[in-house]
């Protein structure tokens, strides 16, 4: 499943990143690295950004870059 | 000089929040210098420090998480590091989050330029019951780490130390990222052709050339290319290599870097923290559960952002009568010194500087705004608020090709009534979106700035007298209808190409601002449009000036104004009697030198208070002239106790007052008639047989071309125009204006609002424009198309509501409902793929 599919409260893993270009090395330059546990907070008061902890640290981003993350629920 | 003088040149290097602005304040104090890099418009803090003799340049590079080439920030430090040699990089990690921070950590190491750590927030850390080995730490990373606090000014001198030594010795033992066995076959191959390269190998480090060739870096690409003796064999090379990795191990190059860079992280991290407690939520996770909550959240948005507009726009409205005496201070020295008016006519070195000092400080009146606007604003980012903000409100504007930071720029420009666009443009840097920035600065403009505001209560006094509170939501609502329609046909269109970001962004731990580096910023900012304004807006006042008043009306004219003021003097002095012993006193100069007595007895008149002002007030000006005295008080006045009653002295006044009246009308139609056949006047009736289809006649023309210059101008050219006697109230405007505009109906008003709207930005707000987007062109283009838009909404208006026979109130609300529809439609249109 992708990142947008998690819903808050949930805790995965990433597999991969399949989102290329910018979105891509973005999202692996924030640490969206195989093996990395990701928890979803919670979604803004309109659903979309998400909020998602890893690391010790906090991220928002939208349902549509999300989407280009994959995930394995743990 | 001796040697010791040398300059060392100091980059200061950082992730986003790791309080990189911070160390690099607490280093160099006050003494920094913010530009902008080069053809961007991202900016360029410098400051310096000496240690020992040794005088120490630092230069702080844009906040990046990353060395890659995708965005403007990160291509800058890139460049900047590259290419201008820095002895030394400082690199701020926030030790609360040191495994992404060492991530760049890595890729600055690859650069070749030793660095120092400074390892921030340390606070922070030990709250969170991270203790961090600082001596493994530096081992590992081959270099001093230093613990520091940047907004407690902790470590500032262990730093310096460590910046000084490094400058000296350099790096004994450089950091080598490993990237494994699989990654480093190609990259050592990679290295080696490339330092066959004679001219490569001499100017950049070969192996973080290597890596970023293999992650398929443009910008690496194109240094190869432009650089390179031989670049195409080399890119050949590159691709060969980058497919063979791709091939044998399933995965793109550059995602097994990242990931081996986040791994040697990790490993550092295992290696040199232990932990105390078990992490528990937070004290951010406990506000956040408050702010971001589903409901609480957005009353929290629209609370903050409502006190934001209170204490800034309001409350710093409210300041300015205290500060503008300040201002109004600095015009009267000036005003002394340049020649003194005429009769009729004032000199032009006399009414040109006037216009531009009064120009200059009708804008500078809105210091007090700035302050508390950039002191709020400063807080805001200090915070992390700003971060949510966007959180909060991205899907909405998004939907318009917006993005969630684009309401703060809004809010401030004027999002409902009252603001000012130039700190609304300025707000707008702080977008990584470049894109969703250029809408956004765009449609700032757009908002209701303060100075629109009297205009629209004198516009809508003349015909929605009855329904004032509907015509204020009206115009407040429909400009942001407008604005959002605005930023997706931009967005769609000519922004199309621009380049845009992915919205992921970091929520950063809450923080409390320091008062200091409150100040320092807005400080910076404030003074940073201080300048702007001194530098070009007078430049400009001065071609609008020559627009309004030239060529001037013809020498028939003037003879004519010159015998009806030789008239009008003569009939004063046959008013007060041949023989009158005051007589002599008016010849020459000396009746100009009465007028200006007397105008400035009575606008001392109107400041003093109370009985004790008022005496204190006339002892001066009996001082400074006791005939003058004399005729100013009709003659009455008391002397050593004894009332006296001059008689000629009244005469002089009742004749001087019949003159005053007839002087100021004189001067009224000669400016009028000057404005009327000014090179703007010219072109007001030239467009006029098409403005009429938007309803404006050339009168209005006139008036709306000279708020150009500044909106605060409309009322008043409006009040020259309508020939309203100066000093009487704006009521007083409406009925001269109705009567000369019989014709008028609140058809016309609308439409005259309604361009008003969408005037173009004021001059100071274009030289923002002009900085935050770095070109002329969109300058221009800021300038012309809120015309044509104003003009084709006019015209619906005017020309449609006439045509279809609707009443002011009727078009409004037809209108209201049409840019509504439209604003909806515009919001379903598909973005494009944001990213390919």
């Amino acid at each position: 499943m992708t990142l947008d599919e998690m819903k808050p409260g949930h805790v995965g893993e990433i597999v991969d990143v399949t989102a290329e270009g910018i979105l891509g090395q973005r999202l692996l330059d924030m640490g969206f690295i195989p093996g990395t546990r990701i928890r979803v907070i919670r979604n803004a008061p309109l659903i979309d950004p998400i909020e998602i902890a890893m690391k010790g640290y906090h991220i928002s981003l939208r349902h549509s870059e999300a989407k280009g993350v994959e995930v394995k629920t743990v | 000089m001796s040697e010791k003088s040398a300059k060392i040149l100091v980059a200061v290097a950082g992730q986003p929040n790791s309080g990189k602005s911070t160390i690099f304040n607490m280093l160099t104090g006050a003494r920094q210098h913010v530009a902008n890099y080069p053809g961007v418009t991202v900016e360029k803090k410098t400051g310096s420090y000496s240690l020992n003799e040794e005088k120490v340049e630092l230069v702080d590079l844009p906040g990046t998480y990353s060395l890659t080439s995708y965005t403007q920030e990160e291509r800058i430090a890139r460049d900047f590091l590259l290419n201008e040699g820095p002895s030394v990089v400082i690199d701020v990690l926030d030790a609360s989050n040191l495994e992404r921070n060492l991530y760049l950590t890595f890729q600055l190491s690859e650069m070749g330029i030793p660095p120092v750590i400074s390892l921030n927030m340390m606070d922070v850390a030990e709250g969170r019951g991270i203790n961090i080995d600082i001596e493994k730490l530096g081992r590992h990373l081959g270099a001093s780490v230093v613990p520091t606090v940047g907004n407690k000014g902790k470590g500032k001198d262990g730093l310096k130390e460590a910046v000084r030594a490094t400058s000296q010795g350099g790096q004994s033992n450089p950091f080598r990222l490993d990237y494994g066995e699989e990654l480093e076959i190609h990259l050592s191959f990679l290295e080696k052709k490339l330092s066959e390269d004679t001219t490569l190998s001499t100017l950049y480090p070969l192996r973080w050339l290597a890596v970023k060739l293999m992650e398929n870096d443009a910008e690496a690409q194109r240094l190869v290319r432009e650089k390179a003796t031989n670049a195409n064999k080399i890119l050949n090379f590159v691709v060969e290599k980058r497919k063979d990795y791709t091939t044998a191990y399933k995965k793109a190059p550059e995602k097994a870097i990242a990931q081996m860079r986040h791994q040697a992280a990790q490993g550092i991290v295992e290696a040199c923290i232990t932990r105390e407690k078990e992490i528990k939520p937070s004290l951010t996770d406990r506000i956040d559960q408050v702010v971001l909550n589903r409901f609480l959240g957005p009353c929290i948005l629209v609370a903050t952002i409502y006190a934001i507009y209170e204490l800034a726009i309001v409350q710093g409205y409210n300041i300015t009568p205290y500060t503008w005496p300040l201002l109004a201070w600095t015009r009267d020295p000036i005003a002394s010194i340049l020649p003194s008016e005429g009769f009729i006519v004032d000199p032009f070195f006399r009414s040109m500087p006037l216009w531009v000092i009064d120009g200059a400080i009708a804008v500078l009146n809105y210091i007090p705004i700035f302050l508390i606007l950039f002191s709020l604003i400063a807080i805001l980012e200090d915070t992390g608020y700003m971060a949510r903000m966007a959180f909060i409100l991205d899907r909405v504007f998004r939907y318009f090709g917006l993005h969630g930071q684009s309401v703060l720029p809004m809010v401030i420009g004027g999002l409902y009534v009252g603001g000012c666009a130039i700190p609304g443009v300025i707000a707008t840097r702080a977008m990584k979106d470049e894109k969703a920035r250029m809408a956004t600065i765009m449609v700032v403009p757009l908002m209701n700035c303060l100075a629109k505001i009297p205009f629209y209560i004198l516009m809508i006094g003349l015909f929605f007298g009855a329904y004032k509170g509907i015509a204020m939501f009206f115009i407040a609502t429909i400009t942001i209808i407008i604005a959002l329609a605005v930023a997706k046909i931009l967005s769609l269109t000519i922004l199309r190409r621009k380049e845009s970001a992915p919205f992921i962004l970091e929520m950063p731990a809450y923080h409390l601002p320091t008062v200091q580096g409150v100040l320092r910023r807005c400080l910076e900012r404030t003074w940073l449009f201080v300048k702007k304004i001194i530098t070009i807006v007078i430049v400009v006042a001065v071609i609008v000036y020559v627009l309004i008043y030239f060529p001037g009306i013809s020498n028939d004219r003037e003879s004519w104004n010159q015998n009806q003021a030789d008239q009008t003097q003569q009939s004063f002095f046959e008013k007060m009697g041949k023989d009158n012993p005051y007589a002599s006193l008016f010849a020459g100069d000396g009746l100009l030198s009465f007028a200006s007595y007397w105008d400035a007895y009575s606008k001392a008149k109107m400041g003093a208070k109370g009985k004790e002002g008022k005496e204190a007030m006339d002892q001066r000006f009996r001082e400074k002239n006791l005939a003058f005295f004399t005729i100013i008080k009709k003659g009455n006045y008391e002397l050593e106790g004894k009332l006296i009653n001059d008689e000629d002295a009244k005469k002089v006044y009742t004749a001087y007052k019949k003159l005053d009246k007839t002087r100021n009308r004189l001067r009224r139609e000669h400016r009028e008639e000057t404005i009327v056949s000014g090179y703007m006047g010219r072109a007001g009736r030239f467009i006029e047989p098409f403005t009429r289809w938007a309803g404006f006649n050339w009168r209005v023309n006139i008036a709306l071309m000279s708020s150009f210059a500044a909106k605060e101008n409309s009322v008043a050219t409006l009040g020259g125009i309508y020939q309203s006697p100066p000093g009487e109230k704006e009521g007083v405007l409406e009925e001269r204006m109705r009567e000369e505009e019989k014709g008028w109906t609140a058809l016309h008003v609308l439409a005259i609002m309604l361009f008003m709207a969408m005037y173009p930005p004021c001059i100071p707000t274009l030289l923002m424009v002009r900085l935050e987007t770095g070109s002329t062109k969109w300058m221009l283009f800021a300038t012309f198309y809120p015309i044509v838009l104003g003009l084709i909404i006019s015209i619906l208006v005017f020309t449609g509501g006439s045509l279809l026979g609707l009443s002011g109130l009727q078009a409004m609300i037809g209108f209201y409902v049409l840019a509504l529809i439209f604003l909806v439609a515009m919001g379903l249109i598909k973005r494009e793929p944001e990213f390919s």
